[in-house]
């Protein structure tokens, strides 16, 4: 008799270890249990911090609120509260975009997780107008092959039904008859 | 800046963070789960003759691989217990339970689980106890719903 259950499950070469096959009663069973699924969770009660509050309580109304460092000026989105290049802690909220410029993109060809769109998607950076920094989303309405760095896009929002303080209310970014940004431009903001 | 302007409470939700493990069983528990469907319980005998239940791939004595498996009862003896006044999540049952070694007739060993019982005057060492199997077996461990009292 072969069956799967037979096999090793050792990979090391054999004879360095064996399993012995035992011998089992009767037990009527058509088929033997070879696998079982262990599931293993951590379960965390997740708080993003109060910068991040703010932030997505602007999504909740289809606001990009960024958050300006006081020394240099430069805006922030998603902020953190504090500017990555200062060290400084932002002081004002500042809204950004909602137009955006894609700085970055991968074209995915293997999507994972329960909410991957049909491959191939587009993934990109966005950078708001406005903003230092880019935000990470999806591209729609066009074809795959077609996306540029510089291209101008908009968000698309989940009917306003549906909002909540969730980066999830962006659905992905389409094109806007807008000429590209030169690439020169985004320096410094890839 | 402050709260006020960006919702004053702070934001809060659950996450989860789950590896979907599927682990193989191997031919020995592999055998005492598909026994567990079948509402039997297997045992494996040791290098000296004694019923390890559950059983052990390896002699828990002398570490010798062992392959003589062995049906038990469904029935045991209770041989240590404490009283869990608060269950928590995720236990066998959710309401104040038994946790106990139970020895099943035909076994040597004990095997930890829960009695379904009204409060802790109506457990002791030595009681009767048997499987209450659970409704819709799948080969998992929890096949065993739990254990109840042979008497009243």
């Amino acid at each position: 008799m072969s069956t799967d259950s037979d096999r090793s499950i050792s990979t090391l070469p054999d004879g360095l270890w064996t399993q012995p096959q035992p011998t089992v009663p009767d037990l009527g069973a058509a088929e033997p249990v070879q696998r079982v699924r262990m599931p293993a969770a951590m379960v965390y009660d997740y708080s993003p911090g109060r910068a991040r509050t703010r932030y997505l309580r602007g999504l909740e109304h289809k606001k990009i609120l960024g958050e300006r460092c006081p020394s240099t000026g430069e805006v922030y989105v998603a902020p953190t509260g504090v500017a990555p290049v200062s060290g400084l802690l932002t002081t004002e909220q500042v809204e950004v975009g909602p137009k955006a410029t894609i700085t970055s993109f991968c074209v995915v060809h293997i999507g994972f997780g329960v909410n991957a769109p049909p491959t191939p998607f587009v993934s990109a950076l966005f950078l708001p107008d406005g903003a230092a920094v880019s935000l990470y989303g999806t591209v729609g309405e066009i074809d795959y092959d077609k996306v540029r760095i510089g291209m101008r896009v908009e968000p698309v929002w989940v009917d306003d039904d549906e909002l909540t303080t969730s980066s999830e209310n962006i659905r992905y970014w389409r094109p806007i008859d807008e000429p590209d940004v030169p690439a020169e431009q985004l320096k410094g903001h890839m | 800046m402050n709260d006020a302007q960006g919702g004053a409470e702070l934001l809060h939700a659950p996450l989860v963070i789950e590896y979907g493990f599927m682990r193989t069983t191997g031919p020995v528990i592999g055998a005492f789960l598909t026994g567990l469907r079948e509402q039997r319980v297997l045992g494996i005998r040791g290098a000296d003759g004694r019923v390890v239940c559950p059983p052990a791939e390896y002699d828990p004595t002398t570490g010798a691989p062992l392959s003589d498996m062995v049906e038990v009862g469904a029935e045991g003896t209770v041989t240590s217990w404490s009283w869990v006044a608060e269950p928590r999540e995720d236990e066998p049952l959710s309401t104040p339970h038994a946790l106990a070694l139970i020895r099943l007739d035909g076994a040597d060993t004990s095997m930890l689980h829960v009695i379904d019982v009204p409060g802790p005057d109506s457990v002791r060492t030595g009681a009767r106890v048997r499987i209450r199997w659970a409704e819709e077996p799948e080969g998992l461990i929890t096949d065993i719903a739990c254990f109840e009292l042979l008497e009243a």
